[in-house]
C-alpha cells in the first residue's frame, strides 16, 4: 500500500517523533511526557540548537538557520499544496530546516537554502511505491557535500569543551527516543560503531598505543554532528524499515559501511556517516520492499502450484 | 496513497522532479559566478603588466639571500605530529636598522642552533646576512627556545629602531646601538620563558614612549622541548581557553618595562596567533585587535589608556569561532577607515570557515562600533588554510590590494592528513587535547602545496586573484608577508617567509603611468618611530587611511613608510597626519612620485 504524503507529519526524516505523527485530525495523538508527540521532536531539536547557541554559540549567523528553516517551509507549503491541494503540517520542514542551519557550515547564504529546499524537494520527486526512499535531509546534506564541496562542510565542532551541554544531549536524545520506541536503532548504531572503531584501531599503526589510537576513532561520535545523526537522522521512521531487527541490521550495516569509508582515509571518508546513510538507506527501503511483494504475490501462486 | 487521493498531476510530477533538477543543478551555477573561484590564468610578465598594472617576480637568490627556514624538534613524544605542532616560526620583519635610507629585513629561523638572519639592503638590489657580525643571529641555542617572530621600535626614542624577539622560549630585546650592532637588554622585566606567537608595539597610554603586548600561544608554563605529559594541545577546536595568557609590558624608560596586564583588563587565555593595534573606534587611542586559533578573535577597546575592554562579541566579530591567523589593517573602501583581514582554514569538502573581511559598518564607532564581514561580497574568502597576508596598493592604483600566503604542511602529495585530523578535531575536549590520541601524520600532507592568492582591488567592492597571473606560482608553506619599498622606486615588493622553505622576495615592476607617495615620520612627542601615526590621503576626490604599524600581518613587520599608490593623473589635496600624541598636522603640497619625510611638529 502506498504510503499517503498527504500525512501532515510530511516526514522529512529527522524524527522518530514526527513520523509517529500520522495525520492531525486524528482525535487523540499520543503523548511523550504530556506532550502532544508530533511536537516533541520540534520541541527537542529546538531545545538541542538553543543549548548548543547558548553555551557554545554553534549559529554562525542565525540568519541562516533561519532561511534554512524558512527555505524548508516555503517548499513543503508550495510542493503540498500542488500535489495534495492541502496545507501541510510543517513539524518536519521545521526539523529538516533546523538540522540544515546546524549540519551544514557554509560561508555562503544559498547552501542553506537550497539544501533545504533539496531536502524538501527530495521527498516528493524521488518515490518508490509511493514511499521517498532517501532521508530528506540525509538526501540533501550529502548532496551538498559532493555538488558544493568547494564552499560547504558539514558541521565538524564540538557544542564546547564542555562534557556537560554533551550529557545533556546525550541523556535527553536517549530518553525520548526510547519513549518514541527507536532506542533499539540508536543503541544498535552506537555499537556498531564502537564495535568497528576498535576494528580500525586493531588494524591501525599504534604510534602512541592502542588506547590512544582507540581515542582517535571514537572521537567522532563524541561531537555534536553525530548526536543529530544518531537521534533524528538514522531512526527517521518514513525512511527506515519495517520491523525492529530489519532496523538494528540496516543501523549495523550503516555503521559497517561507514567504518568501510573511513578506511579508505578518502574524501567520503570525511563526512562517512551521511554516505553510509545515503547508501544503505535506500537500498534497505528497496530490498524490504521487494521482498513484501513477493511475500504478497506468494499465497497467490500456492493455490496454482498445489 | 490513501485509496481515495488520486495521484498528482503529470505536470505537477514533471514540475516537481525538475525543480529537484535545478536544485541539484544550483551549486554548478553558483560556482560558476563565485568571486573567489575566478582566478587569472598565468600569463606572460608583459601582458600580466599590460593588464594588471604589475608583475611580481621572484627575486631572492639574485639579490643574495639564500635562507631557508629550519622548524624545531620538540619533546620526542610529539614526534609522531611534528610536522602539525612545528609548523611555525617562519617570519620577517622590514627594518631601516641602520636609517641609510633603505628598508632592511629580518626573518627568523625555529631550529634548535640555528642562526636568524639580518638581510642588509646595499640599495643596489643586493642584501648581504649581517646578523652574525651584529650579534642577533645566534638567538636560537639550546635551551633558549627558538624563534617565532620579531618586531622592531625605537622603544627608547634615540633614533635607531629596537629589536625585540618572540620566541617559543625566551623573549628577547636587543637595543640597537646606532646601527652598528646590538646589545641584549637584561633586567627589561620580561617573563623568563612564552610561547609566543605574536607581538606589537605600540603606545596605548600615549606617553610618547612604546609599549609592548606579547601574545602567548602555548601554554607558558610548557617547555616545549620537556613536557610534562602530552596534553598540551587545546581543549577544544573551537573554544579553546587554555592557551597561553596574554602580557601588556609598559615602558618605564631606560630599557625597564612593567608588566601591566592584569591592572589594564587584558585577561585572556586563548590561543593567540596574531595580533594589531590601531584607532578602530576614533577615540585617539590604538585598540587591540587579537585572532585567535581554535576560537573567536577578540578586540580589546582602550579606554583612554587607563584599561581595556573586550567588545569582540558586540561588534560581531566575536560570535563565530574560527582559527585566525592573521590580522591586518587597510582601508579597502578608501572611506577613511580600517577594515580588518582574518586569516582562517578553508579546504573543500572538509572544512570551510572562510577568510574574514571585518568592514566597519557606516555610521558606528567608540562603543557602537559594528563590523561585517564582506569578505565573500568582496571576494577575498576562501585561501586555503591561510597564514599571513597584507594589504597594499601593488599596482599604484589608488585602491589597498591584498596578498595572501598559505599551506599548513606539504609532505606526500599522494596521501593526506585531514581526515585524521578532522577525526580528532570534533572530539570531546579529553581527546582532543592530548596529542597522544592525535594519528600520527606519517609523512602525509595536510592542506599542502597550496596556491597562493594575490587579489586586487577594483575600487568597487571586489577583489580578483592575479597570483598565477603575475608571477606569484610557489606552492611552499608560506607564513609571513611584509612589504616594502626596497629599491626606493614607489612600488611595494612583497616578502614571503615558508616553513622549512626558502625566504621568498618578490620584486614588484609597476605600470610607471600610475603615480604614487611615500611617507616617513618621525614622532618627537610621539614615540619616534611614529608607530600608531595615521595618515590620510586625499586626492583627485579620494581618500586613503593608512598608519605606522608595530606589527601587522602574521609573524610579520612591514616597512615604517607608508606607500600610497595614487593612479593615473592624480593631484594631492592634501595630507592630513594625526600623531600618537594626538596632534593633526596638515601637509598642503607634499611631493608627488617621491618619499616624503615629515617630523612632528615639536
Amino acid at each position: 500500500m502506498k504510503q499517503d504524503i498527504t500525512a501532515p507529519p510530511a516526514f522529512v526524516g529527522q524524527s522518530a517523533a514526527v513520523a509517529a505523527t500520522k495525520a492531525p485530525a486524528k482525535p487523540a495523538a499520543p503523548k511523550v511526557f504530556g506532550i502532544d508527540q508530533r511536537y516533541v521532536a520540534p520541541i527537542f531539536i529546538t531545545l538541542i540548537l538553543l543549548v548548543g547557541h547558548i553555551s557554545a554559540g554553534i549559529l554562525e549567523s542565525p540568519i541562516k538557520t533561519l532561511s534554512a528553516i524558512a527555505s524548508a517551509m516555503v517548499v513543503e507549503i508550495v510542493l503540498h499544496w500542488l500535489h495534495n491541494r492541502k496545507f501541510p503540517f510543517l513539524a518536519s520542514a521545521y526539523i529538516t530546516g533546523i538540522s540544515v542551519g546546524i549540519l551544514i557550515r557554509s560561508p555562503a547564504l544559498w547552501p542553506y537554502i537550497v539544501c533545504s529546499a533539496i531536502a524538501i524537494t527530495s521527498k516528493y520527486a524521488i518515490r518508490v511505491n509511493g514511499k521517498h526512499i532517501w532521508n530528506p535531509s540525509n538526501f540533501a546534506i550529502a548532496m551538498m557535500l559532493f555538488l558544493a564541496s568547494y564552499t560547504v562542510a558539514s558541521l565538524s565542532i564540538q557544542w564546547s569543551n564542555s562534557v556537560y551541554a554533551l550529557m545533556v544531549i546525550w541523556i535527553a536524545g536517549g530518553i525520548i527516543i526510547a519513549r518514541l520506541k527507536r532506542l533499539h536503532i540508536t543503541l544498535t548504531y552506537v555499537a556498531s560503531f564502537l564495535v568497528f572503531a576498535l576494528f580500525r584501531t586493531a588494524i591501525a599503526p599504534h604510534a602512541n598505543g592502542f588506547l590512544h589510537t582507540f581515542g582517535s576513532e571514537v572521537a567522532p561520535i563524541t561531537g555534536p554532528m553525530y548526536q543529530l545523526f544518531i537521534f533524528f537522522m538514522i531512526t527517521d521512521p518514513p525512511t527506515t524499515v519495517k520491523g525492529h531487527r530489519a532496523q538494528m541490521l540496516v543501523a549495523f550495516l550503516i555503521a559497517l559501511v561507514e567504518c568501510g569509508l573511513r578506511l579508505t582515509g578518502s574524501f567520503f571518508a570525511i563526512h562517512a556517516p551521511y554516505y553510509a546513510l545515503f547508501t544503505v538507506g535506500p537500498i534497505a527501503n528497496l530490498v524490504q520492499m521487494a521482498w513484501a511483494a513477493r511475500r504478497k504475490r506468494a499465497p497467490v501462486a500456492a493455490p496454482a502450484t498445489a | 496513497m490513501k485509496p481515495s487521493q488520486p495521484p498528482p498531476p503529470l505536470w505537477v510530477r514533471i514540475f516537481t522532479l525538475a525543480l529537484l533538477a535545478a536544485l541539484l543543478a544550483t551549486p554548478a551555477v553558483m560556482r560558476r559566478f563565485s568571486p573567489d573561484t575566478a582566478s587569472a590564468a598565468s600569463s606572460s610578465a608583459p601582458a600580466a603588466l599590460a593588464r594588471y598594472g604589475f608583475v611580481l617576480t621572484e627575486s631572492a637568490r639574485e639579490s643574495g639571500i639564500d635562507f631557508v627556514h629550519q622548524a624545531p624538534n620538540l619533546d620526542s613524544r610529539l614526534a609522531p605530529i611534528m610536522p602539525e605542532v612545528a609548523s611555525m616560526g617562519a617570519a620577517v620583519s622590514i627594518v631601516d636598522f641602520d636609517r641609510d635610507g633603505w628598508d632592511d629585513l629580518y626573518v627568523t629561523n625555529s631550529g634548535e642552533g640555528s642562526k636568524n638572519h639580518l638581510y642588509r639592503n646595499l640599495g643596489n638590489g643586493k642584501f648581504e646576512d649581517v646578523a652574525e657580525k651584529l650579534g642577533i643571529a645566534d638567538v636560537n641555542k639550546p635551551g633558549t627556545g627558538v624563534s617565532m617572530g620579531a618586531i622592531w621600535g625605537d622603544f627608547d626614542n634615540d633614533g635607531y629602531e629596537d629589536l625585540f624577539l618572540y620566541k617559543w622560549g625566551r623573549p628577547l630585546l636587543y637595543h640597537n646601538d646606532g646601527g652598528k650592532g646590538f646589545t641584549l637588554v637584561k633586567d627589561a622585566g620580561l617573563p623568563a620563558w612564552v610561547n609566543a606567537n605574536s607581538a606589537v608595539w605600540l603606545d596605548y597610554d600615549r606617553d610618547g614612549k612604546l609599549d609592548l603586548l606579547l601574545n602567548g600561544y602555548y601554554d607558558e608554563k610548557l617547555d616545549l622541548w620537556h613536557i610534562p605529559n602530552t596534553r598540551i594541545m587545546p581543549d577544544s577546536f573551537e573554544y579553546a581557553t587554555n592557551g597561553g595568557r596574554k602580557y601588556l609590558f609598559h615602558n618605564l624608560g631606560r630599557g625597564r618595562f612593567e608588566d601591566v596586564t592584569a591592572k589594564v583588563g587584558l585577561n585572556s587565555h586563548r590561543w593567540a596567533l596574531a595580533a594589531g593595534a590601531a584607532d578602530l573606534r576614533g577615540t585617539g587611542y590604538p585598540d587591540i585587535f587579537i585572532a585567535n586559533d581554535y576560537g573567536v578573535s577578540e578586540i580589546f577597546a582602550n579606554d583612554r589608556g587607563k584599561s581595556f575592554h573586550e567588545i569582540a562579541k558586540q561588534t560581531g566579530v566575536g560570535a563565530a569561532p574560527k582559527s585566525g591567523m592573521n590580522v591586518a589593517f587597510g582601508d579597502v573602501m578608501n572611506q577613511g577607515r580600517f577594515a580588518v583581514y582574518v586569516s582562517n582554514i578553508s579546504k573543500e569538502g572538509v572544512l570551510i570557515q572562510g577568510n574574514n573581511l571585518w568592514i566597519p559598518r557606516a555610521g558606528t564607532s567608540g562603543d557602537n562600533l559594528a563590523f561585517d564581514n564582506l569578505a565573500h561580497d568582496m571576494g577575498v574568502e576562501v585561501g586555503g588554510w591561510s597564514f599571513g597576508a597584507q594589504f597594499g596598493d601593488l599596482n599604484n592604483d589608488g585602491t589597498l590590494d591584498l596578498f595572501l600566503t598559505n599551506g599548513y604542511v606539504s609532505l606526500s602529495r599522494d596521501a593526506d592528513y585531514w581526515y585524521d585530523f578532522s577525526k580528532v578535531a570534533v572530539g570531546n575536549s579529553s581527546i582532543i587535547s592530548d596529542a597522544s590520541n592525535w594519528p600520527p601524520v606519517a609523512g602525509r600532507s595536510h592542506s599542502g602545496y597550496e596556491h597562493k592568492r594575490v587579489w586586487i582591488n577594483d575600487g568597487a567592492g571586489r577583489f580578483a586573484d592575479v597570483a598565477q597571473a603575475v608571477g606569484v606560482t610557489d606552492t611552499h608553506d608560506g607564513r609571513s608577508v611584509a612589504t616594502a619599498d626596497f629599491e626606493n622606486r614607489g612600488a611595494l615588493d612583497v616578502v614571503v617567509a615558508n616553513q622549512k622553505g626558502p625566504l621568498l622576495l618578490y620584486k614588484n615592476s609597476v605600470n610607471p603611468a600610475n603615480h604614487w607617495i611615500e611617507f616617513e615620520l618621525e614622532g618627537t612627542k610621539s614615540n619616534r618611530s611614529a608607530i600608531g601615526a595615521e595618515v590620510r590621503c586625499y586626492w583627485s576626490g579620494q581618500q586613503q587611511l593608512q598608519q605606522v604599524s608595530g606589527a601587522s600581518g602574521f609573524c610579520a613587520q612591514n616597512s615604517r613608510r607608508l606607500h600610497f599608490g595614487l593612479g593615473k593623473g592624480a593631484r594631492i589635496e592634501k595630507v592630513v597626519i594625526r600623531w600618537p600624541s594626538g596632534r593633526e598636522q596638515k601637509l598642503e603640497s607634499p611631493q608627488l612620485d617621491r618619499l616624503n619625510k615629515v617630523k612632528e611638529p615639536s
